[in-house]
């Protein structure tokens, strides 16, 4: 299982990393909107997968999975939440103010 | 820490209190009044350690600075530092009071000036006091930086700027090699202290590394002390106020070259490549400095060379008295620690005449408004007391009777006709150049004085040439050139008292074996000696070429300008700086996507390689998990919809596929058993899906990929090779466990936290600051979203008014 995780990871990060050297704006969101899942994915394999029940302590059960990695991602996702919510804000405030969404197009003031 | 240390802090000290002064005194007293203190109090500090000099001790005082790197902050005081210590506060206490009326207090930036002064001051003590090696670099390079800064004082001039930018890109180049030099000193003799190395000198001379050391050190010496080919920050410095000038760039800083050259002759000398270094370098520096001083016509220019010249002087003697090093006994140990001897009698000498001049400049400049000798004239009658300190410490300079340069001149005499009695070195072939230089460069060095003296104050006055009427400065100004020409006359009448508190010490502190042989005595008049007859053949040579200058100034014109230093360094600086704006502008494009290729090429290389030289890679299916078929139909799910991602052209599409995925991780939680993360991501991803929604709907819609195929091939394979780079990491890291788990500590969350949801009580409980900053992230993020949209909203109301 934590192999076919790997190679998940490993195509999720391929996807995101081509869709963030795009040079559309939208794009590059969905990519960044791609690795979080594949920076989540690869913290919960870190703790082994399938290795108890749920950490419910109410449950009968002796073993649990791997609790810690699932409150990292827990706040990992809040998070992302965020930052996605902003970049959103800003790339539509960028093209707003610039006209344009291509990237190659954003370079800056040639003398800053 | 001891009241030494207190002392050489005490500018430091001193100097982060100074803005606080010039506020609360509401400039109704010259700050420079408050700062007088220091260099005073630093004075008579010193003054007292005479007498222990005077017997021999050496006083030091340590404390630890930081005591994991073994550096002790050791405070050394014997008679060579003490010379100096002298010099710094002595000539501190003059320029200071001289700074008071030169500056003037209502419009001049005066917390600036003296905040730098003062770091001078302390840092040059450092340097001076310093045993150990990297203290003492800290200092030196602080010495540059002040001077940077002083030099910069009036920063609103083009000329000033430029000038300080000079001085400290070659004094701080310098200086790197210095240090270099000292770390080569630190492997040679496994310490850092000062006088540990001397002591193990005769064992590092074998050293392999000696030559190098000896070479890097004395770069780093000779650009601060302004030596040929380095020279050519001096003159540009004299941009600085003239207080400045006075102290820095000729009494103290500059010297301070000299003074590390002197402190490694115990190390160095009697090698052939230091003498042939130090003494023909300084020689070198002496003709060149003298030659081109007669052709300035700004008076401070003309003061520069001439310090350049001096200094060229002094380093040339400590060159040839390191021969005493070479010849450990016997008459030949006598002449030339004499030789060295004469060289800090003159380093003394030059500080009391030349920074007299100085301000006598300075007085000439604020008195008639301009330092050009062509505009001046006949100013003999206007300021008389001026001229009178001109004349003393001009013929001192030119090495007259009966001023303390002539005594320190015919000794630099006799010490070059010196190096014709012996055979060593290759002298015999070449040692003839030695006097003959000396020679030389004297009288170009009276010829230069007589210019300053007779063309500034004889010949006919010309108001019509000056923009204001001139007059003679107040005494208060006038009172600290008096002094130094009343030292410079002092010095020649009573030269022994002078050599027995103050020189003579500081030679046996250098050179111990001179103290037995009683090296030190001067003698006013010597007799009809060759010197003698050289200084005679200097008047007489000087006069000529004074009077028939005009005939023969016109060779000067005769070098090209193109060809100068000057030219190569402005001409390196500016292809360094076109170099360095191409090469820069040629990566620095301003596209994210470039600088995003360098940062993953980067990693993937830097993984790539480290993975190749740690080796061991191996893939083990021992610890996976079993694979149901359900999470087979999720993962391509996922890989399925991550593809519909990338290669849709519509909006709709992207982000419907973008949940997709989403909603199929969620999915994978629930088989990776977290409860948590399935429930929070379904909610995040809709609400992400409904923000996504709405943002495209402004955005532009998604074009074609109409991207050049070199664009796409780059991406990738820039792309696939991370991708794979992470799977193969993502591997590795799962199979190398390097510590056991802490999850065990949670599963006591019942008991330690009162929650049967571990997930929970890690969030809230355990990791709860953790949890806190996270919510603040959240609200600065929402608030930077509020206030993106409120400052549109803005934007268009006022658009559209």
């Amino acid at each position: 299982m934590e192999i076919l995780m790997a190679i998940l990871i490993g195509i999720l990060v391929s996807i995101g990393t081509y869709l963030v050297l795009s040079k559309q704006m939208l794009r590059v969101i969905l990519g960044i909107s791609l690795y979080s899942h594949a920076a989540n994915l690869l913290i919960i394999t870190m703790g082994g997968l399938k290795t108890g029940s749920p950490p419910l302590l109410s449950e009968k059960e002796a073993t649990f999975t791997d609790a810690l990695p699932q409150a990292l991602i827990l706040t990992a996702i809040v998070i992302n939440f965020a930052v996605t919510a902003l970049i959103l804000v800003l790339s539509y405030r960028t093209y707003k103010k610039h006209g344009t969404d291509n990237l190659e197009k954003l370079r800056g003031n040639e003398h800053e | 820490m001891s009241t030494i240390h207190l002392m050489i802090f005490l500018p430091f000290i001193f100097a982060i209190i100074v803005p606080l002064i010039d506020r609360l005194s509401k400039r109704k007293v010259h700050t420079g009044a408050f700062v007088l203190v220091v260099p005073l109090v630093l004075f008579v500090y010193l003054l007292q350690y005479i007498p222990e000099v005077v017997k021999g001790n050496i006083s030091t005082a340590s404390f630890s600075w930081i005591p994991d790197l073994n550096f002790t902050f050791t405070v050394v005081i014997d008679g060579f530092s003490l010379l100096f210590g002298l010099l710094i506060s002595g000539m501190g206490v003059l320029v200071v009071l001289y700074s008071i009326y030169y500056l003037a207090k209502e419009r001049e930036a005066l917390a600036h000036f003296y905040v730098y002064l003062l770091l001078f001051m302390g840092a040059m003590l450092g340097v001076v006091f310093s045993d150990h090696l990297m203290i003492l670099y800290v200092f030196w390079e602080l010495t540059s930086i002040s001077s940077f800064l002083l030099i910069a004082y009036w920063y609103e001039r083009k000329a000033s700027r430029q000038g300080s930018l000079k001085a400290l890109l070659i004094t701080v180049t310098g200086g790197f090699f210095m240090l270099a030099g000292f770390i080569l000193l630190k492997m040679m003799g496994d310490t850092y202290s000062f006088r540990e190395l001397i002591d193990q000198a005769d064992e590092l001379a074998t050293h392999p590394f000696f030559l190098a050391a000896m070479i890097l050190l004395l770069i780093g010496t000779f650009t601060k002390s302004a030596q040929f080919p380095f020279s050519i920050w001096l003159p540009d410095a004299m941009e600085a106020p003239t207080p400045v000038s006075a102290y820095l760039h000729s009494a103290t800083m500059v010297k301070a070259g000299i003074y590390l050259v002197a402190r490694l002759t115990p190390l160095f000398g009697g090698h052939a490549l230091w003498f042939w270094l130090v003494s023909g370098v300084g020689l070198v520096t002496l003709l060149y400095g003298s030659w081109t001083a007669i052709k300035q016509t700004d008076l401070k220019a003309l003061l520069a060379y001439s310090t350049i010249s001096q200094l060229g002087l002094v380093m040339s003697l400590i060159g040839v008295g390191s021969l005493a090093f070479y010849f450990r006994e016997g008459p030949l140990f006598t002449i030339f620690a004499t030789a060295l001897f004469a060289g800090i009698f003159h380093l003394f000498n030059h500080s009391t005449f030349k920074g007299s001049l100085f301000m006598v400049v300075g007085i000439i400049d604020l008195g008639t408004g301009t330092r050009d000798i062509r505009r001046l004239g006949g100013l003999l009658h206007l300021m008389p007391i001026t001229f009178t300190v001109a004349v003393i410490s001009g013929f001192s300079m030119a090495g007259l009777p009966p001023f303390n340069g002539f005594l320190s001149k015919e000794m630099f005499f006799q010490s070059m006709l010196d190096v014709l009695e012996i055979d060593v070195f290759g002298l015999k072939t070449w040692g003839i150049l030695f006097p003959v230089i000396a020679w030389v460069a004297s009288v170009f060095t009276f010829v230069y004085a007589m210019i300053l003296i007779f063309k500034t104050f004889t010949g006919k006055f010309h108001p019509e040439r000056l923009n204001r009427p001139v007059r003679e400065m107040p005494f208060g100004m006038l009172f600290s050139p008096i002094i130094l020409a009343l030292i410079v006359i002092g010095g020649f009448f009573f030269p022994n008292t002078l050599s027995k508190f103050i020189l003579q010490p500081s030679l046996y502190s250098l050179l111990p074996e001179a103290e037995q042989r009683g090296i030190g005595h001067i003698s006013i008049w010597h007799g009809f000696t060759p010197a003698f007859w050289l200084t005679v053949g200097v008047v007489l040579f000087g006069i000529l070429l004074y009077l028939t200058q005009r005939k023969w100034r016109n060779i000067y014109h005769l070098y090209p300008k193109k060809l100068t230093l000057n030219g190569l360094y402005y001409g390196s600086l500016n292809g360094y700086e076109r170099l360095s704006y191409r090469v820069t502008t040629s990566y620095m494009t301003g596209s994210l996507r470039h600088y995003l290729l360098y940062i993953f090429t980067f990693l993937t290389l830097v993984m790539v390689i480290s993975l190749i030289r740690n080796g061991n890679v191996t893939v083990t299916v021992a610890n996976n998990h079993p694979v149901a078929v359900i999470d087979i139909v999720i993962v391509i799910g996922i890989i399925a919809a991550a593809i519909a991602t990338l290669l849709t052209n519509s909006r709709i599409a992207a982000i419907v596929s973008l949940s997709a995925v989403g909603y199929l991780v969620v999915l994978l939680y629930v088989i990776f058993r977290a409860p948590d993360l399935a429930l929070t991501q379904m909610v995040v991803e809709t609400v992400t899906t409904v923000l996504f929604l709405l943002c495209f709907y402004h955005l532009p819609k998604l074009e074609k990929r109409l991207e050049p195929v070199k664009f796409k091939l780059t991406n990738g394979i820039v792309s696939v090779t991370f991708g794979l780079l992470v799977t193969v990491l993502s591997i590795l890291a799962f199979n190398h466990k390097l510590f056991p788990p802490i999850t065990s500590f949670f599963e006591n969350s019942f008991e330690l936290a009162g929650g049967k949801n571990i997930v929970n009580t890690i969030l809230v409980d355990f990791r709860g600051f953790d949890t806190m900053l996270e919510i603040s992230v959240l609200v600065i993020a929402g608030l930077g979203v509020y206030s993106l949209i409120r400052l549109g909203l803005k934007e268009r109301d006022t658009d559209e008014s």
